[in-house]
């Protein structure tokens, strides 16, 4: 992910600083990774060389200094170019699940079983993202439904495999 | 053979169509207030366990025991009381009765118990408050849309205060959207109200609304929560 198109795209609302960018973003996106501060720092002064941020204000209520960053029109034009450049799809050809799958066929094990037991472990964890949809804000929503889409595509994909699979079994059994 | 604490268990059922075999020893156990999801492909025997559970069917081999009695003991006027009193049921499309306004249907399981007409309406539009339909009281079935239709149908399915529902695909014929959000409203209140659902589903987002799952296979019950 960009870090850099993302921070930017949380300044259009408004400017804010630096900590609170990671804040925002962390809660947004960083669920299981947060941001590291020097992360944080090191983008913002490349945006800022750039001309992609301005410094809209510091101040210094006692503590160490603390700037306040503003995007600019070039850095609206950046997240806009960022945002319409479509991401390539991701093949998905290396997962281990695949992997089991076909050497579980290649060694005339049954489909059937695994996907019963995959199944089951997917839904351990579909459960506990519907249950922190449930609870949760907009933010928690898409997270949750974005992951509970993938773990579906992977049972569906099994599904299917496991049918082909009984109806090849048909065809080439005596 | 009833697992302990169980409300509604099935052990060793079989069930044949003619020399095709739907059910070969398939057993299953819900507990009250308990959401069980049912999968297994197409064609495995879900719907055919879900019949025999709730007693629409009668197996040729094994028992269904419901609140310590088994069903084949009861006669059919029993066991279709206790579908009336006991059971409410969901399926793929709503399967309204076109001729009724929204809320006679949704009042129906309750006039068949014999609950007067006001009584019955006032406690039907409470249950299409919770499930956001009350606006539809005065419409017919072929007014709606499906899924105000699938809304109306869980409603219907939980106004007579089940100890079960039976739902087959209950959101089969629905969006995402819609039918997350009748997922929902049904496991939601069936919570509340302490309501046990066996829930048939091929979907995997839907079944991530149960507690547990079972997988269905050749006309049989694999219980993996348990195997682990
Ligand atoms: N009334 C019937 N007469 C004859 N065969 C039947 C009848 N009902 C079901 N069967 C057969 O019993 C088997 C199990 O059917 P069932 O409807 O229980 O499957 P299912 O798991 O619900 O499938 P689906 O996911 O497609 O709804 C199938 O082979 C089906 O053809
Ligand atoms: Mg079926």
């Amino acid at each position: 992910m960009s870090i850099g198109h993302t921070l930017l795209g949380l300044l259009e609302s408004g400017p804010r600083h630096g900590y609170d960018l990671k804040r925002a973003f962390d809660e947004r996106f960083g669920h299981d990774r947060p941001l590291h501060y020097g992360q944080v720092y090191a983008t913002m002064s490349r945006l800022l060389k750039n001309g992609l941020v301005e410094v809209d204000g510091v101040e210094t209520d006692g503590g160490p200094e603390r700037k306040r960053y503003a995007i600019t029109e070039a850095g609206i034009t950046d997240v806009a170019a960022w945002l319409a450049q479509p991401e390539k799809p991701e093949p998905y050809l290396q997962s281990t699940l695949y992997t089991k799958v076909v050497l579980a066929l290649l060694t005339g094990r049954d489909a059937a079983d695994l996907l019963d037991s995959q199944r089951s472990e997917h839904l351990r964890l579909m459960r506990i993202l519907t249950d922190r949809k449930r609870r949760g804000d907009l933010a928690d929503q898409l997270i949750c439904d974005h992951a509970l889409f993938h773990l579906e595509a992977d049972l569906r994909w099994l599904e299917l495999t496991s049918a082909r699979l009984g109806r090849l079994a048909e065809v080439v059994a005596p | 053979m009833t697992p302990a604490g169980s409300l509604l268990a099935a052990h060793g059922l079989h069930k044949s169509y003619g020399s095709n075999s739907a059910l070969d020893g398939a057993s299953f156990s819900v507990h009250p207030g308990e959401v069980v999801a049912v999968m297994g492909p197409s064609g495995s025997g879900k719907s055919t366990l879900l019949h025999c559970l709730a007693g629409i069917i009668t197996p040729d081999a094994g028992t269904v025991t419901y609140g310590g009695r088994e069903l084949s003991t009861m006669s059919d006027a029993e066991r279709s009381a206790l579908r009336r009193t006991d059971f409410g049921f969901v399926f793929q499309f709503g399967r309204l009765v076109p001729e009724l306004t929204g809320v006679e249907n949704v009042a129906l399981p309750l006039r068949l118990n014999g609950v007067k007409r006001r009584e019955a309406e006032r406690t039907a539009l409470e249950w299409m408050r919770r499930l956001e339909v009350e606006d539809l009281a005065a419409q017919r079935p072929g007014e709606m849309s499906g899924g105000q239709g699938q809304r109306m149908a869980v409603a219907r399915a939980l106004v007579a205060s089940p100890k079960v529902v039976f739902a087959d695909e209950p959101t089969g014929a629905l969006d995402s959207l819609n039918g997350e959000r009748v997922m929902e409203l049904l496991t939601e209140s069936a919570r509340t109200a302490g309501t046990a659902v066996v829930l048939v589903t091929h979907e995997a987002r839907v079944a991530a609304y149960s507690d547990r799952d079972v997988a269905v296979r050749d006309g049989r019950c694999r219980d993996l929560a348990y195997a682990v």
